[in-house]
């Protein structure tokens, strides 16, 4: 019993899933949001894409999570964490996420600036049905790593 | 949570909370396994849909991943382009299939599905059958259903309707004199004007003459008008007097084939169910048509009309006295003859090619050719005439589910393959093309529906059966959708009512499909959530009686307007705001626009829409950027140059945008010193991003329209872009790069625009690449509008300066509707599934017009979410709501209602093959911005290859060979092709970047009709243009030579023909024209003698050349837009253009119309 990094790793990752799966929830309810009116598209899709020059907008004190960059953010440093301690198994399961994250981000529409979502083709309904459907993948996706992270540093930390 | 944020929601939310709250019934939409496509990127991933899944986005290659269906590569060797070969002799099976396959048509289907919820409509008697509404002869039985016994099948009847429904454009809808008479009495709770003093105790015969006088009073010159313009949709001149009395001798003699003799109404024509009690008879008398033609007047005047009384009573049999016994013969006639053919299919077909008709379609050919062909237009003329009883027939409690299914009852009894589903061979059919334009088809609703229902030049759908599951809809691999123009210059109904009646849960206006439970009660037909009538409803003012609601105006009009009252504002209504900005670089004054601008402008600067409070202003850039101030009291226009590009900024805010009658005399002053202002420039940069921007600012306070000219690429300052086009690669077959934009900037800047309420239109007039694709992004999303002129300049181009002038003529003076906002409502289980067009799309239903304009077009596509099983009609409705140029809030509503269908038989009988290709093309062009041309090029090959195999495997019952279509889609493989060798699509051919995206954006933003003549010109023989046959129109004589095939085996040398392809018409000369043709038409004496680019036929004094004048004046009267003539020789320039639309014809890079059959009938035999 031991705590070594790999077990720091899985701990880190664990409360960073406990993050991601935050960001999923909230994106489930942002597009089920503009799905029934409640937002305009222009308004969601700044809130989801992380945008710099909006700061401006004092009348908004509110704390703009803009979703999109850091959920790939902390799923890519975990990944290096894991890479790093050398977990080779849970790499592996997280590799098709990270790679779906790449190429979600390099087929984006043109943008000026950083972000996915493009509030003039954003209500059209396969694109709104595929944003909601990847929210809810995603979701499950992290409620499992989760899980599966809970296990790997029990693991870890016994085993060693 | 609700909008809580600035942004373009800031001047709607209003409309939100007030008017739209709660407008999106169905939100929540269940999951049904699509495999989603993602937008933005439509990789492999995205392409594939499961089989079984909606018809999405993604119409191609979808249904059926595994089936690489890639149109074959040209010139292979096998296809014979050879003549058409007769793969099997007709006659052995074509009369088969169409009786045998569909044994239960839709009526029975129908019938056998239980009751739309509800108790059918049932108004009590004494309020909805009094005296007036009866005719004559059927007053006198206790209400029967007869009007449920008229389904409306006959294809040749009903559909004459379309386009005779030529609306007028003039009148602004508030101008139409409400006419209607009386003796003004205080306003009435709803302003809606009573019609005459016929009171529900009076004789029917005395309603009938106030019933006219609205529209000999809105319409004088046709003092004869039609009834029908009791929708609003008022006959332009086609209508002259002597029409009505043609009208029923033409239509008499048709008659008797179709069903028993007129005197005897046949029993199954006439099931007289006691519980639909009050239904209304055919013919309800004029008192709707009263309630039509109510405007907004309340003070109007009876005028003295008496002669006009008179026709009308001639007109309209039914509702005179003196033709008491006729007149129910008469409808009796008009409904056996709907009753006789089960559904309706596209009309104008010339049944006479054909060897061997099914049976109970040779009455239709009989009929066709007992008259004289006649043009749809013609045949509009005569259809108001017979047809008008019947558009009274709104039953009191609107169409209640017993009425229907009695309908359809009756329809059963009769029914035999509908005309629409007669089996066509394509490889054997050489002359599908009808001879005339095609009108739209009839949805297969009961007559009275269908009377009452919208105009299909306004709405219509793609599928006039709408499919009972999103499974049959994929099994019939057609796309569903709606095409609109819902701001079509019309005069419609307008009422002025304190109190809109809207559902209390969707928020849908009432309309004429709502169902009337009892008297203060009604059911939506959208969300069927029952409301109450309130009080102020139930006082119809039109016939000034109490208690019936089902005959106000909004409950007989498929089409109204309403003006809005304060609610629906959230800030005043804004003035009427023009901005120009003008591209004064030295290219642009090389090419000389800026003379015909200013002239224009000068001209037509009395005719802008607007009131007292119009503004305008101007702003001129190159690398610079110009303000013009024009305040009041300053003796000419002060130029303020901002140099500062970088961070733009307003030089004196407040005088740069001028009231446009207070300082009128300074505009003048600016509009004619301008060209000359900038005439030595030198300077060839342009800095456009930064004079949009400069001039969002201006306008964003009020809102308003801005007009940008520019001449090139801008290359300063923001917004700047680079040439990405290769011209080495224009006729490249293969990919074509460059088709979305370079830059999100345009697109962001059209959204604030668009939350300002800012619209922008672009006109491009320029020689070399502009990027259309980035620049087009500032109008598309802001709901302007984009007009190209390629090569302008105004000594090179003569034609393109006519053009634009003619343009910017329509462009300055056409309606305009400002801070507008368009909500789609569908009946639940029906759901939006994409828009198509320029607009800003708010939430899954609401679209932001910042402008609306009479000539923008929009396509929706629809997906079913819910299984639709237990209804029988399903509605859509799209509410326009804006500020008129006068500053008033108005909502335009349409309502549309289709029949649901459970039988893949029903749906194709149903097709309408136009609207599908526009809407494929709608559908294409995003695909091809998203994906790639050659996809989109597939999936519009594979759209027909689909539908055509879905077709052979499900309807068809009987296996034959040749490749086989019903009849309502014969066209279909032409389109298809027609498409695939249209500007946008087409590939191999040299096409300029920019054109092909011009030609892109019209296709998604034209309304239906003109964007098929760019897809499908018409081509027309001219040199032996006759009078036979011909539309009489205000004394002008006007032929109606037969649309002609485009292949160039119809030409021939000793002719010449005009080819109309919507935006340009072109006139080719045969090297052996008969001189008879150049002398009087073109004046010259002989070929050679032709000039190089001649534009305009010469005005002589002879028959031929004013036939010839008379008939391009026509088609060009019939589009908002400038068509410019090109007369073309053997030599001409343009004759690879012309020859290019010679789409039945092979190209070098493209196949024949017979060779894409083969390659269709290989896919499909796969």
């Amino acid at each position: 019993m031991a705590f070594t990094f790999a077990a720091f790793c899985y701990m880190l990752a664990l409360l960073l899933t406990a993050a991601l799966i935050f960001f999923a929830i909230w994106h489930i309810i942002a597009f089920d949001e503009l799905k029934t009116d409640y937002k305009n598209p222009i308004d969601q899709c700044n809130t989801l894409n992380p945008t710099i020059e909006k700061v401006k907008k004092i009348k908004r004190v509110k704390i703009a999570i803009k979703l999109v960059l850091p959920e790939y953010l902390i799923h890519f440093f975990f990944c290096v964490m894991f890479f790093c301690a050398a977990e080779w198994l849970t790499l592996c399961l997280n590799l098709p996420l990270l790679a779906y994250h790449v190429w979600r981000y390099m087929s984006r529409p043109v943008m000026s600036c950083p972000g996915l979502y493009d509030p003039t083709t954003i209500m059209n309904a396969d694109i709104l049905a595929f944003c909601q459907k990847e929210g809810w993948c995603k979701l499950a996706f992290y409620l499992l790593s989760f899980f599966y992270y809970l296990y790997g540093m029990i693991y870890v930390l016994v085993s060693s | 949570m609700l909008f809580e944020s600035g942004g373009i929601t800031e001047n709607l939310d209003g409309f939100d909370q007030l008017s739209w709250q709660g407008g999106w019934i169905n939100a929540s939409r269940p999951d049904t396994g699509e495999k989603a496509t993602l937008g933005p990127s439509q990789n492999p991933v995205g392409l594939q849909q499961l089989p079984g899944v909606s018809y999405g986005m993604t119409h191609q290659p979808t249904y059926n991943p595994m089936q690489a269906k890639a149109p074959a590569p040209p010139g292979t060797g096998l296809y014979p382009s050879g003549p058409y070969q007769p793969v099997h002799p007709v006659s052995s099976y074509q009369p088969g299939p169409p009786l045998s396959s569909y044994p239960a048509p839709s009526g029975q289907a129908l019938l056998t599905r239980p009751l739309m919820g509800g108790p059918p409509s049932h108004t009590p008697p004494q309020s909805a059958s009094p005296g007036p509404r009866l005719p004559p002869a059927q007053a006198t039985p206790p209400p029967p259903a007869v009007s449920s016994s008229s389904y409306y099948p006959n294809p040749r009847q009903p559909q004459p309707m379309a386009p005779a429904w030529h609306y007028n454009t003039a009148p602004p809808p508030m101008g139409q004199p409400t006419s209607m008479s009386i003796p003004p009495r205080g306003p009435v709770p709803n302003h809606v004007n009573p019609a005459a003093s016929s009171t529900p105790s009076s004789t029917p015969y005395s309603s009938a003459p106030p019933a006219h006088v609205p529209h000999s009073v809105t319409q004088p010159p046709g003092p004869g008008m039609p009834p029908t313009s009791l929708h609003g949709y008022t006959q332009p001149g086609p209508a002259p007097p002597p029409m009505t009395h043609m009208a029923p001798h033409t239509y008499q003699p048709s008659r008797a084939p179709y069903g028993p003799p007129p005197t005897g109404p046949p029993p199954t024509m006439k099931p007289t169910p006691p519980p639909t009690g009050t239904l209304m008879p055919n013919a309800t008398p004029p008192p709707p048509k009263a309630d039509a033609q109510c405007g907004g007047a309340v003070n109007s005047t009876l005028p003295p009309t008496e002669p006009d009384c008179q026709e009308g009573d001639i007109e309209c049999p039914g509702t005179v006295a003196g033709n008491g016994p006729q007149a129910p013969n008469s409808y009796n006639h008009v409904d056996n003859k709907m009753a006789g053919l089960p559904q309706p299919g596209p009309p104008g077909r010339h049944l006479g090619h054909y060897p061997s008709l099914p049976p109970g379609y040779q009455n239709t050919s009989a009929l066709h050719n007992a008259g004289p062909p006649m043009h749809p237009a013609m045949q509009a003329a005569t259809q108001p005439y017979t047809q008008p009883p019947q558009t009274y027939q709104q039953p009191p409690g609107g169409p209640g589910p017993a009425q229907l299914s009695q309908s359809l009852a009756a329809l059963s009894l009769q029914s035999s393959t509908p005309e629409s589903l007669r089996v066509v061979n394509l490889l054997q059919e050489r002359n599908l093309l009808p001879p005339n334009p095609m009108p739209a088809p009839t949805p297969c609703l009961p007559q009275d529906l269908q009377k009452i229902n919208c105009n299909p030049e306004v709405f219509r759908s793609t599928l006039t059966s709408i499919p009972q599951t999103q499974s049959l809809l994929n099994k019939a691999k057609m796309p569903l959708g709606l095409l609109l123009h819902p701001f079509k210059d019309l005069s419609l109904p307008v009422v002025t009512s304190s109190t809109i009646v809207r559902c209390r849960s969707c928020r849908t206006y009432i309309n004429p499909f709502v169902n009337f439970l009892d008297q203060r009660r009604w059911k939506c037909n959208l969300c069927y959530r029952v409301n109450d009538v309130p009080e102020e409803f139930m006082y119809n003012p039109v016939s000034r009686s109490y208690g019936e609601p089902h005959k106000r105006p909004e409950v007989q009009n498929a089409t109204i307007e309403f003006i809005a009252p304060s609610e629906y504002m959230l800030r005043p209504p804004q003035p009427a705001v023009y901005l120009f900005i003008l591209d004064v670089s030295h290219n642009a004054v090389e090419t000389g626009y800026l003379n015909v601008f200013c002239q224009s402008l000068l001209d037509n600067i009395n005719a802008l829409p607007g009131d007292s409070r119009t503004k305008v202003g101007f702003i001129t850039f190159d690398s610079t950027i110009h303000f013009y101030n024009l305040q009041e009291g300053l003796s000419q226009p002060q130029m303020l140059i901002v140099s500062d590009i970088e961070d733009i900024f307003l030089p004196t805010p407040d005088s740069l945008l001028v009231n446009l009658n207070e300082c009128k005399e300074l505009v003048q002053d600016l509009l004619k010193s301008l060209p000359n202002l900038f005439e030595k420039t030198m300077e060839t940069q342009s800095a456009l991003g930064s004079a949009l921007q400069a001039a969002f600012k201006l306008l964003s306070p009020t809102g308003g329209r801005m007009s940008i000219f520019q001449t090139q690429l801008p290359n300063l300052g923001v917004g700047a872009l680079q040439s990405r086009e290769d011209p080495n690669q224009r006729a490249s077959a293969k990919d074509i790069q460059h088709l979305s934009p370079a830059t999100d900037f345009y697109k962001k800047l059209a959204l604030d625009c668009s939350g300002q309420q800012v619209a922008v239109d672009l006109f491009l007039l320029s020689s070399q690449y502009c990027d259309l694709a980035s620049l087009g992004c500032i109008s598309r999303y802001s709901a302007g509008s984009v007009y190209y002129y390629p090569s302008y300049h105004h000594q090179h181009n003569p034609a393109q300066v006519e053009c634009f002038q003619k343009d910017l003529k329509r462009y300055l003076t056409r309606k305009i509707g400002f801070e507008a906002v368009m909500r789609i409502r569908c009946t639940k289980g029906l759901s939006i599934h994409t828009f198509h067009g320029n607009f800003f799309v708010r939430s899954t239903d609401l679209l932001s017009l910042p402008n609306v304009n009479p000539d923008a077009g929009f396509a929706v596509q629809m997906s079913i979410e819910e299984n639709l099983d237990d209804m029988q009609v399903v509605s859509f409705q799209a509410a326009l709501l804006y500020t008129s140029s006068k500053g008033e809030r108005r909502i335009r509503v349409h309502t549309l209602c289709l029949p649901v269908v459970n039988s893949l038989a029903d749906i194709f009988a149903g097709a309408d093959v136009q609207a599908i290709t526009g809407l494929l093309a709608c559908m294409a062009v995003d695909r091809s911005a998203t994906a790639s041309l050659s996809d989109a090029r597939d999936a519009m090959t594979n759209a027909a290859i689909d539908s055509l195999t879905s077709y052979r495997q499900s309807v068809l019952t009987i296996q034959q060979p040749g490749l086989l279509a019903p009849a309502c889609l014969r066209l279909f493989p032409l389109f298809i092709l027609a498409l695939l060798k249209q500007k946008a699509f087409r590939t191999g051919t040299s096409t300029r970047l920019d054109d092909r995206l011009f030609a892109m954006c019209q296709l998604k933003y034209q309304p239906l009709v003109y964007a098929l003549l760019m897809i499908h010109p018409a081509l027309y023989r001219v040199d032996d243009l006759t009078d036979e046959g011909a539309l009489n129109i205000n004394d002008r004589t006007i032929p109606q030579p037969r649309v002609l095939q485009l292949s160039v085996e119809k030409l021939s040398r000793e002719a010449a023909f005009l080819m109309d392809a919507g935006t340009v018409m072109y006139l080719w000369i045969g090297r052996n024209c008969h001189p008879n043709f150049l002398t009087q038409v073109l004046g010259v004496p002989n070929y050679a003698a032709v000039p190089d680019n001649l534009y305009l036929l010469p005005e002589l004094d002879t028959a031929e050349s004013q036939r010839t004048r008379a008939f391009i004046g026509w088609l060009r009267d019939q589009r908002p837009f400038f068509p410019s003539l090109h007369v073309i020789r053997d030599e001409s320039q343009l004759k690879p253009t012309f020859m290019q639309n010679m789409i039945e014809d092979r190209t070098e890079s493209a196949l024949s119309y017979y060779e894409f059959l083969l390659h269709l009938q290989q896919q499909i035999s796969k």
